[in-house]
């Protein structure tokens, strides 16, 4: 198959892969193909178990501040709703995005497209949100935050008791989950599940 | 194709930034206007404008970076007490204690990964404005890692967020965000920006 090198232009063949491995380009090294097995159930599996993670992560208790006998529980919206009132809407906004809205529309997309897929049908303007998926990627943040979380418990330790919730934990699965769902996928597939009319 | 590294553009084809199927340059020159056959998205032979738009981006960038680091991120007040933090004394705060690794991880996503994302991506549209044909195996891999880190920075923000959210004990502690957290998120966000506009495939056009 011929294609173009998405980084450097450059026109090359592509073998075909029997089994495992991937190809780069032979001239400046970016990653063209990498062969994955079963990528459509595997991923379509583990978007179902993240969309559950998601709701937990969202509904339960995610950390809880004690000092001096006074208890604050929070859950994961309530720093974007501080931040809100605080005066700072479009940090608030940007936390929103990229630790809840993005994830949550990433993993309720591939659900979208893959749930179909995988019984022979194709959901209606599939393309456009496959594309959207894609172009939403690197705005899904949920890996940072957690970096963030640790950092204030450290900041925090020695200030007072911190008791984590139910959705701390759901939520550093989802953040393995989501990763393990994200690199399973073979995009290659669903373009090619798209072209060959169904 | 005579070239030994014959590139689409040479050969009148262009691939999708989306999906990356290759297609054949449309006739008409109406850039923007053709779509992917396979996955809808718009075709362009090269990310469209994309030198001017990574360079007014990093000004923008350069210069909300300065309020970024002199503002304070947080105010933390304790029983009549308030304290302002900018990003750098929350660094030397974990250094003093003894929190190396903290730290570290602050220093390097908070200040660091920006000001490099910044010169690299300055670097890189000079050399293509300068038509340099030097090291381009290495400015790719140098464009690759600057789009790789730069969700890191988010660190910060985030840290914000979670003390701003647990610390809220009415009189004893409270922590309330400032301004400089705002500037800071505006420069993690526009050099994300700033990074997607940019086209490889620039580095390696003669």
């Amino acid at each position: 198959m011929l294609t173009a090198c998405h980084e450097c232009d450059l026109l090359q063949h592509l073998p075909r892969l029997s089994g495992r491995g991937s190809l780069k380009c032979r001239r400046c090294g970016a990653l063209l193909y990498k062969h994955r097995e079963n990528s459509l159930e595997i991923t379509l599996a583990l978007s179902l178990a993240a969309m559950i993670l998601f709701v937990l992560a969202n509904a339960f208790p995610f950390l809880s501040f004690q000092l001096q006998g006074q208890l604050r529980e929070t859950t994961l919206i309530t720093g974007i709703l501080e931040l809100y009132r605080e005066g700072l809407p479009g940090l608030s906004l940007l936390v929103f995005l990229t630790t809840i809205a993005v994830p949550f529309l990433q993993i309720a997309g591939m659900l979208y497209i893959l749930l179909p897929l995988k019984f022979g049908k194709k959901a209606p303007e599939m393309m456009r949100v496959f594309r959207g998926i894609r172009s939403l990627q690197p705005w899904s943040m949920m890996e940072v935050f957690m970096i963030g979380i640790l950092v204030s418990l450290v900041k925090l330790m020695k200030m007072a008791k911190i008791i984590p919730g139910i959705a701390i934990f759901a939520f550093l699965m989802l953040i393995f989950v989501q990763a393990a769902a994200a690199s399973a996928l073979d995009p290659h597939i669903v373009w090619e599940k798209w072209e060959k009319k169904l | 194709m005579t070239s030994a590294f014959p590139t689409a553009k040479d050969a009148g084809l262009l691939s999708c930034h989306n999906c990356h199927l290759l297609c054949r340059l449309p006739g008409g020159n109406h850039p923007g206007t053709v779509r992917c056959p396979r996955c809808g998205a718009c075709l362009h032979l090269r990310k469209p404008a994309s030198l001017s738009r990574t360079c007014a981006l990093l000004i923008a960038a350069f210069i909300l970076y300065i309020p970024a680091n002199v503002l304070p991120i947080t105010t933390v007040v304790t029983l009549g007490n308030a304290q302002s933090d900018t990003i750098m004394s929350g660094v030397i705060y974990f250094v003093r204690s003894g929190m190396w690794p903290i730290a570290l991880v602050i220093f390097v996503a908070s200040v660091l990964v920006p000001l490099l994302k910044l010169l690299i991506l300055t670097y890189l549209i000079i050399s293509v404005r300068r038509g340099s044909q030097k090291r381009r195996k290495d400015r790719t891999k140098l464009y690759r890692i600057t789009e790789a880190v730069g969700r890191w920075s988010m660190v910060d923000i985030y840290v914000v967020t979670v003390l701003v959210a647990l610390v809220h004990v009415g009189s004893l502690a409270s922590i309330r965000a400032e301004s400089g957290a705002v500037f800071f998120g505006a420069v993690v966000v526009i050099t994300m920006f700033a990074a997607m506009s940019f086209d490889p495939r620039l580095i390696w056009d003669e």
